[in-house]
Parts: C-alpha cells; sequence; structure tokens
C-alpha cells in the first residue's frame, strides 16, 4: 500500500499537457496567421529543387596534355504526374525513339513515382538537344536536365582509365551522397579517385508554377548551393610513350609497363588487346560493355596488373642477387654446364663452361642458376633447407613480389611467391631443394604480374631501392595523397651486389652474343633481359625487362607478348623502341618499328601454320 | 454479475467518440494526400487511403473485441503478453526486413507489421501489473531497477532495430512513475539534462563546464545553506560536466550522421536544405500557406503535389494545416488536448491500481507522439520519425494504438466491478 497520497500530482501532469496545446496553438497561430514568409501566392507556387551536377575533374598527362574532359549531353525527365494527354507519334519523333519505348518508359516512371522526376531518355546529345528544346515546353511533365559525359582525348589507355556509370543501389546505400542517377567511377582511376573527380551537386531552389514552369528562384536564393567542380588530376602518364606502346602492341596479346625509376611514377601502361574508352560511354555503354565483356580474347582484362606469368629467366637475376647477398655465392663463383644433358634442370643455350655469374646472366644459363639456388637453400649459415626457404622467400617478397604495391593501381593482383608452408603441406614436410627445383629458372609456382616486373627493372636500374609504382602525378589541392607514394623502399639486398647484373644487362644489347644485340643503340646504353616462359596452352610466352641509359636510368620497363616464342624476338624490341620513343622521342629504325606494329600475333591459324612447316 | 447486453453499457463514449473523430479526421488527411485526379472508389486498394480505409474497419472490429474479452485477461496475462513482444522483437532482429534504414518490419507476403508499435500497450501492461504487485514498495532499489528493466528491455531492442524513434517513446513512462510516486527529481533531472544537451550542441562544452563551475561558485559564495554541503555541490558539478562530456562524445562518435543532422538543423547550427531541414521547411511553408481558414478539402495544392515528403505518414499534420488553417490545426491540438485530459480523469477514478496507472501510460505515450510529431512538424522538435496517433497511414500504428487505447476504455467500464 502506498503510505502518501500522490493524486495531487496529475496537476502537474495535466498542467504539462495543457502547456504543450498552448505551445502549439501559439506557434500554429505565428505560422499561419502572422508569419508571412512560410505563405506562397495564391497560384500556389510549388518549389522545386533542381539538382545541379558537377563537371567532373579533368584528367592531364605528365606534360599537362588533355586527356578526359567533360561533353554536355541531356536527360529528359518526366514528372508521370503531370503528364497531359499528347499526340504520342510527334513526341517520339521529336525524340527520335519508338512508340513502344515511350511506353515502356513512361510505366517505368510510373511505377517509381507518380509525383518524383525520372529520367525519361538518358544522355541525348548537344546536337540532338537543339531541335528537341524547342519543343519540349509543349509537353507538360516533360524537361530537361543538364549533365556530362566523359571524353576522351585518344582512344588510350581505357584499362587504367577506367569508366564511369550509373550508381547502383549498393553505391546509394554504401554513401548517401549518390542520388539514383547520379555517376559514379566504375573502375579504373575514374573509381580509385572518385571522392575527388566526382565534385559536389549543387542546389537550386525554384518556385515552379502549376504548369510546370518555373517562376523563379525561391527567396532570392537563399537556400541555393552552388556546384562544386571536381579536382583535375594530373598522371604520371607519357601520352605519346602511351600511344606508341599500343600502337607496337597491336595485334597482340600482352602488356607493357614503363616506369620512372627515380619516382615510381608509371610512365606508360599498355595492356593489349585495348579498347578506345569512348565506347564506355552514353547510350551504347551497355551495349559495347557487354560486347567488350564476351570477346574470348578478353579485351577488358588489365593484363598489366591483373596477368600472372611465370618470370622464367628474369628473375635468374633476383636469384642471383640474393645469393650474392646471403654469401651463397660471389663474383667469382664458377659452375659448369653440360648443356642438354645438364641435371637436374638441362641448359638449352650454348656457352662455354664452367662459367661466372656475369656470364650466366647474359647467356641465361640454366644449370648456373639451380647450383645458385641449390646454394641459397643449402647455406651452411641456416644448417636447414627449409630455414633457407625461409630467408629466400623474405628477400624476393622485399623487391615488391607476392603482393600488391597497394597504391592508385587498379585491381591489382599480388601474383604468387609459394611460401614454406605451402610447401609443407603440399610434400607433408618433406621436401628440399630439389622439390622446388624449377624456381631456381623462375618456373613453377612462382607468378608476378608485368607491373612487378617492370618493378624489378627499378630496382636493378636504382640497386636496390624503388618507389612503389603510381598514377598520380598531382591532385589540385591535396598533397597528403602524394606522401604515401613517396615512401622509399629497399631491398634487402645492398646496392654492390647489383653492379655485376646492371653489367651483365648491358651486355644483353652490347655483347657480341647478347640476346638482344640486334637492337642495341649507338646512343643509348640499354640493359635488359630476357625471359621466355613455357606455356602449357601454347606457344612460349615472351618476356623482356629492361631500363636506360644505364649510366643516369630515366625509364624500367618490362614487356610481356602472350605466345609470342623467343623474348627476344618480340619483346626484346618493344622494349627498345619504347626506350628510344621516350629518351630521344623516335626512332629511325623505320622497318624494325613498321614490323612490329603490323605483325599479327592473334590470327589464331598462326600457330598452326608454324607447326605444319 | 454483468449481462451481456451490459457490454457497452459503461464505456466512457466521450473518449470513444473523441478516439472515431481523430481516425475520421485522419483518414480524410490520407485521402487528400494520397488521391490523384481521378478516384476509383475508397476500395481502390492500390491508394494508401484505400488500404487505410480496410485497416480502420479492421481496428474497430480490434477495438469491439477487446470491449468483449473478460477485462480481467489483461491483467492477468500482462507479463505473458509482454513476453511475447520481447521474443517478437527479439526475432525482428533477426528475421526482419529492411525499411528505410530500419530492421523493424516483418513481411508476410504483401503485407508488413511493425512490432515496435505494439511493445508500447505490452510495456504499458506490464509496467502496470509489476507496480500494483501488493505491497510493493517503491523506495527499495529492487523496485526501482526492475521498473527501469520493463522499461529498458523493449527500448534496448527497439534501439538496435535501428528505430530510435520508437524507442524515445519510452521516456514517456517517466510520467507514469512520477504519478506513482517516483522522486519528481526523475523529471527535474530529465529537464536539466535536456537543457544541458542543447547548451552543449549551441556553445560547446568547455562554456557549458564553466557556466556550471560559475553557478557552483556562486552558490557557494552565497547561499549559507550549501556551504556546509560542499562535498556535495562539488559532486554535482562534477556530475553534470562529466555528462556535458559525454555529450560531446556521443553526439560526435555514436550518433550517425543523418541524427546529427537533424539536431543540428533544429538548432539552427545548420541549415539543410536536401535534407532533414528540407522536411520541416517544407512542412512549415504548407502549415504556413493554410492561413486561417485553409484551402479547403482536396485543395491544398502543396499536398496534393507531395511538396512534403511522407506527409502521410509521419507529416500528416500539414495535410491538416494547409487545407483546413488555423481552424482545423486548432481543432485537431484541441481534440488530442481532450482526449489526453480526458485520460488522466479517468485514470484517477480507477479503483484499481493497475488501471490507473495503466491509463497514467496510455495518456503518456499519447502525449509523447502527439508532442514530438505535431513538435517536429511546425519546427519545434527534432524530425523523430514516429506517427501521429490515430492519424498517421499504416496499419500497424493504427492498431496497436487502439489496442492501447481500448483495453484501457475496456478497464474503465469495468471499474465498479473491482472491489
Ligand atoms: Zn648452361
Amino acid at each position: 500500500m502506498y503510505l502518501k497520497d500522490y493524486s495531487g500530482r496529475k496537476y502537474v501532469i495535466i498542467g504539462m499537457f495543457i502547456l504543450m496545446g498552448i505551445l502549439f496553438l501559439l506557434r500554429l497561430f505565428y505560422l499561419q496567421i502572422i508569419d508571412n514568409s512560410y505563405k506562397l501566392s495564391a497560384d500556389n507556387i510549388v518549389l522545386r529543387n533542381i539538382r545541379e551536377y558537377p563537371p567532373r575533374g579533368c584528367v592531364y598527362d605528365r606534360s599537362n596534355n588533355l586527356l578526359i574532359y567533360n561533353e554536355a549531353a541531356y536527360d529528359i525527365m518526366v514528372i508521370p504526374r503531370q503528364v497531359k494527354k499528347l499526340d504520342t507519334l510527334a513526341f517520339c519523333r521529336l525524340l527520335g525513339i519508338d512508340t513502344s519505348v515511350f511506353i515502356a518508359q513512361l510505366k517505368k516512371a510510373k511505377r517509381y513515382s507518380y509525383y518524383k522526376p525520372s529520367v525519361f531518355l538518358k544522355q541525348v546529345s548537344k546536337q540532338d538537344m537543339g531541335k528537341i528544346e524547342e519543343k519540349l515546353f509543349m509537353y507538360d511533365g516533360f524537361y530537361s536536365q543538364t549533365r556530362t559525359l566523359r571524353h576522351y582525348t585518344h582512344p588510350i589507355a581505357g584499362h587504367l582509365f577506367g569508366n564511369i556509370g550509373e550508381v547502383g543501389q549498393s553505391d546509394m546505400e554504401h554513401d548517401p551522397f549518390y542520388k539514383a542517377g547520379d555517376y559514379i567511377g566504375k573502375s579504373g582511376i575514374e573509381r580509385y579517385y572518385e571522392k575527388f573527380l566526382r565534385g559536389k551537386s549543387g542546389l537550386t531552389v525554384v518556385e515552379v508554377d502549376v504548369h510546370n514552369r518555373v517562376k523563379g528562384s525561391y527567396m532570392e536564393g537563399k537556400f541555393d548551393t552552388l556546384a562544386v567542380p571536381g579536382k583535375d588530376l594530373v598522371l604520371t602518364i607519357d601520352l605519346n610513350l602511351q600511344e606508341y606502346g599500343e600502337q607496337l602492341m597491336q595485334n597482340k596479346k600482352g602488356s607493357v609497363v614503363a616506369i620512372d625509376p627515380k619516382t615510381g611514377e608509371i610512365l606508360a601502361l599498355i595492356s593489349s588487346p585495348a579498347y578506345d574508352p569512348n565506347l564506355l560511354v552514353g547510350r551504347e555503354r551497355t551495349k559495347n560493355y557487354n560486347l567488350l565483356l564476351n570477346d574470348s580474347i578478353l579485351p577488358l582484362m588489365n593484363r598489366a596488373t591483373m596477368g600472372t606469368y611465370p618470370p622464367g629467366s628474369t628473375f635468374k637475376m633476383v636469384n642471383a642477387l640474393v645469393a650474392l647477398q646471403e654469401n651463397a655465392i660471389t663474383q667469382n663463383t664458377y659452375f659448369s654446364c653440360q648443356g642438354k644433358r645438364t641435371s637436374p634442370i638441362k641448359c638449352t643455350h650454348d656457352h662455354v663452361s664452367p662459367l661466372k655469374l656475369d656470364m650466366a646472366i647474359q647467356q641465361s644459363c640454366n644449370s648456373y642458376f639451380w647450383n645458385t639456388f641449390n646454394a641459397i637453400l643449402n647455406n651452411h649459415k641456416f644448417r636447414d633447407v627449409h630455414k633457407g626457404y625461409e630467408s629466400w622467400y623474405r628477400d624476393v617478397v622485399s623487391f615488391g613480389f607476392g603482393h600488391g604495391f597497394k597504391t592508385d593501381i587498379p585491381y591489382e593482383v599480388g601474383g604468387n611467391i609459394p611460401s614454406k608452408d605451402y610447401y609443407d603441406k603440399a610434400y607433408n614436410g618433406r621436401w628440399n631443394a630439389m622439390t622446388v627445383r624449377s624456381l631456381s629458372i623462375g618456373q613453377g609456382e612462382i607468378l608476378v604480374t608485368p607491373i612487378q616486373l617492370a618493378n624489378l627493372g627499378v630496382i636493378i636500374a636504382n640497386k636496390g631501392s624503388f618507389y612503389p609504382p603510381h598514377f598520380l602525378k598531382k591532385l589540385e589541392g591535396s598533397d597528403s595523397l602524394m606522401t604515401v607514394f613517396n615512401k622509399l623502399y629497399r631491398t634487402s639486398v645492398a646496392s654492390l651486389h647489383f653492379d655485376i647484373v646492371q653489367e651483365s644487362m648491358l651486355e644483353v644489347f652490347d655483347g657480341d652474343h647478347g640476346t638482344a644485340r640486334y637492337y642495341r643503340l649507338d646512343s643509348i646504353r640499354q640493359c635488359g633481359k630476357t625471359g621466355t616462359v613455357q606455356n602449357p596452352h601454347g606457344d612460349d610466352h615472351s618476356l623482356f625487362i629492361a631500363f636506360a641509359p644505364m649510366e643516369n636510368p630515366q625509364i624500367a620497363l618490362a614487356v610481356v607478348v602472350e605466345n609470342a616464342g623467343y623474348g627476344s624476338t618480340w619483346a626484346a624490341p618493344i622494349a627498345s623502341l619504347m626506350i628510344e620513343k621516350f629518351l630521344k622521342g623516335g626512332t629511325k629504325r623505320l622497318e624494325l618499328e613498321k614490323k612490329i606494329m603490323e605483325v599479327n600475333l592473334l590470327d589464331p591459324n598462326r600457330s598452326e601454320k608454324r607447326k605444319a612447316q | 454479475m454483468r449481462n451481456r447486453e451490459y457490454i457497452f453499457g459503461n464505456i466512457d463514449w466521450l473518449t470513444v467518440t473523441l478516439y472515431l473523430l481523430l481516425v475520421l479526421m485522419g483518414w480524410l488527411s490520407i485521402f487528400t494526400a494520397s488521391a490523384g485526379e481521378d478516384i476509383a472508389g475508397i476500395f481502390d486498394f492500390s491508394e494508401r487511403y484505400g488500404k487505410q480505409f480496410i485497416w480502420i474497419i479492421l481496428a474497430i472490429i480490434l477495438a469491439i473485441m477487446i470491449l468483449i474479452v473478460e477485462a480481467k485477461f489483461f491483467s492477468a496475462f500482462s507479463f505473458w503478453i509482454y513476453g511475447f513482444l520481447i521474443v517478437i522483437l527479439i526475432g525482428v532482429l533477426f528475421f526482419g526486413s529492411m525499411v528505410a534504414g530500419s530492421k523493424s518490419w516483418f513481411k508476410i507476403a504483401n503485407f508488413a507489421i511493425q512490432p515496435a508499435e505494439f511493445a508500447k500497450f505490452a510495456t504499458a501492461l506490464a509496467l502496470a501489473r509489476y507496480l500494483s504487485t501488493l505491497n510493493i514498495d517503491i523506495s527499495q532499489l529492487k523496485t526501482k531497477l526492475y521498473t527501469l528493466g520493463i522499461l529498458f528491455f523493449p527500448a534496448a531492442l527497439i534501439l538496435l532495430q535501428n528505430d530510435t524513434g520508437s524507442a524515445l517513446v519510452y521516456f514517456a513512462f517517466a510520467l507514469v512513475l512520477f504519478r506513482e510516486g517516483f522522486s519528481g527529481m526523475i523529471i527535474v533531472i530529465g529537464i536539466v539534462m535536456g537543457v544541458l544537451f542543447v547548451l552543449t550542441l549551441l556553445l560547446g562544452e568547455y562554456w557549458v563546464i564553466a557556466g556550471l563551475s560559475a553557478i557552483g561558485l556562486l552558490t557557494f559564495l552565497l547561499k549559507k545553506k550549501w556551504r556546509k554541503q560542499f562535498k556535495l555541490l562539488l559532486g554535482i558539478v562534477i556530475m553534470a560536466s562529466t555528462f556535458v562530456f559525454s555529450v560531446h562524445y556521443s553526439f560526435e562518435n555514436v550518433l550517425e550522421p543523418h541524427q546529427k543532422k537533424r539536431i543540428n538543423v533544429l538548432l539552427g547550427i545548420e541549415q539543410d536544405l536536401q535534407g532533414a531541414g528540407y522536411n520541416v521547411n517544407q512542412s512549415k511553408i504548407a502549415i504556413g500557406s493554410g492561413g486561417l481558414t485553409g484551402k479547403g478539402f482536396r485543395n491544398g495544392m502543396l499536398t496534393r503535389n507531395h511538396f512534403v515528403p511522407e506527409q502521410s505518414t509521419d507529416f500528416i499534420f500539414c495535410t491538416v494545416g494547409e487545407e483546413w488553417g488555423f481552424f482545423g490545426t486548432s481543432v485537431v491540438v484541441l481534440t488530442f488536448l481532450a482526449l489526453l485530459i480526458r485520460l488522466v480523469h479517468m485514470a484517477e477514478r480507477q479503483r484499481s491500481r493497475f488501471s490507473r496507472i495503466y491509463g497514467y501510460g496510455v495518456a503518456s505515450v499519447l502525449f509523447f507522439h502527439i508532442a514530438i510529431n505535431i513538435g517536429m512538424t511546425i519546427g519545434l522538435a527534432p524530425v523523430v520519425g514516429i506517427p501521429l496517433p490515430f492519424f498517421s497511414y499504416g496499419g500497424s500504428s493504427l492498431w496497436a494504438f487502439t489496442i492501447l487505447l481500448f483495453i484501457f476504455i475496456k478497464q474503465d467500464a469495468n471499474r465498479l466491478n473491482v472491489l
């Protein structure tokens, strides 16, 4: 039982109720009778929010040549509620559409909302809009909205630019910034720098009468906000080099990646077959996208960052460097080679025996590097092959292999350097150097991407260090991103060990027996290394890594040509031409240039024919 | 024992009339807000007014059913009903569907039910049942904890569904506790906390703490009575300062961006014509344009052009404002006020404590909904998505409020049978 009677408190409670009532009535009296600012004229003018779409940031190459810009386009909008009876045929003729499209689009809009605007016809070009605009006002419920479309000055670098498209449901849920019908970077640079490129949309509040005619700005624009244009982007790409590389690579499968060794700036990133980025713009986007998607040679795949290949002979230099660092061999260590009769790995190259490290790199001697690898794993330092392997693994990973660079590279994959655990699992812990011997010549489970191979060129050019490869040169008003890319990485191999590798790579071009001797240039001291990678599905892949000039490296690159046979046949001349283009602006080797541009390695009958000969 | 004919004999017809009046006004507003130019009839179930019509009919059947059931049923099964709703609230967290960012709906075929709406009457029942236990001593800590527990569980589960508005409703029960003899400090502390909250956001935490310290110092210097209580005074200042810091912290780190925005818009710190502020601004324009007498039924151009978002649910009051003007809004406000006062009056005439406490529960929940909902449409309260009782479009909310109210009408009708 209550000791005390609290019924008096009901007056406090009733008092609160009455207080609320009085507050509401006073406020309503003020809003509805005294304050005029909330009243609208007798014409029943309504407000409409008009979104003003900001122009997306433009993109430039490293010399400020325009690469991507915006072109005006128009969306025809509809508010189904306001659509009056109209001459459907004339309207369809005006827009250049079928009546079936008209019916379908109107139905779709109605399903979304009778009262809110829907896009009726997307991305009408400026030219078409000229005619339409004159007559559009006659059709109640329809109006146009200005949008912009991406346009590319050159039909190049589709993979790295990426493209934009309409936001999906999940984008909108993820980030309230987006409204239905907005564009968003779907891939490549457009996606990575979306937050900077997109800008901020503006809002104009206008008074509209019942006939949907704009009467003017609401409260003198007090609530309007201006659209903020997207930030411009300067890429590290060299337009001329990129374009030239794509020409060299046409009708071939593969990729070329060129990097400035001093900064990690990517000068060119070519994935072939390429596609014109203008294909993925505007009303044809979906159709073209599906065509590219279903093409059997996979033009949408960015081979430079997603294609993984065994590095083949190019990897011998890594094994040489690791062996020198771990004191498994010295520059004067000799190993013998019996050519095709050598075990466990035969050597297909013709050369003197026994031989030293410099000759072994130049001649790409398989038995020399098997012995080297064996010496690393059975290093007396560790007295345990598995410990030796772990040490080798750490050294190799420090070269940027086995993981992505995590910069602004779109869709990079990490490749694969098999871990000790992997072999423990695969062989129940019973394995030795012999079991994993393929690794000595860059075959087996090792997989690397072309961009990692180009980075290997950078590392050798810099004698052991590298900045992570990236695309951003300058972003309007934001320097903080750059610091991420300006971090210098060092491999675990000391600088002094790189000299012999550099000299051996110079001999690949300049030596009498060098595999790239036909592409030597008097004016540039080029360093390179061929690789030929066995491909179980067809002809061997042709690989080449290079940098130049030797005394002051300004470009390092990797070239991969799939199913092209020996590395020296196609990959080496492409690398050499790219170097010459970048350092000298062009080449005098016109015949070579022509031959490479014209050869078609995609011809499906080619390998058949060759076998038949 | 009472005869069957007497079932409707003793019920409070004034309350029933106010209920029917509000439901009717609500339906007319929904009709205006959702009907197009050509009306296919009130049974057009593709439109909201048609669906609401069905829901009103079902609500009335539900009300009659409650009046037929034995009055004792509800007190006897209070805890069972409460427990059942708690289970449902947990279930919705796992099996519910997302609607507008809240996971608070059960979808069965085309039909969606929002359990949070029904949890209110269940909580009111459980609270009434618990506090009417014989020999209960509300000064005991155990009683206080149990009471808070009864309120806390449903509120927490609803908060987990991301339905902040419906969870806040449970604060309304503070009025019930106040009436039943819990310290009036509950309400005073509540108000002080509210004031500190607003001041912290407006002025920043350091200014508020400086002000608090100054007030504490002045009290210490000027009031002799407090000088002896130095420790208590210091404790109060420190606790208030801690609260201010936690407000600042939770505002920055706990609230979602859209919730922050709504509060900032209300306090005038931020102007946002695209989001929350847009709704309120449009709503004020619609109400303001009604003037003294309004534009007449189905003549409100703003409401008919869907000028205010969510106007048949949370912003339904705009329609009244535009079409019926100040006359209309006054009638609605006064009808609600009359209902609330009538409910308090009825609660006080109960012989059983269960009925009285439940009656206060009904009044408090309705009061909270009315205060927040109308308050937000006229810019006096933050934009919290809770419906206007009996008015807003939606079956769950209409049924839940009908059940809430008619259980009490039944208890009241039966009051003379209680010994
Ligand atoms: Zn050999």
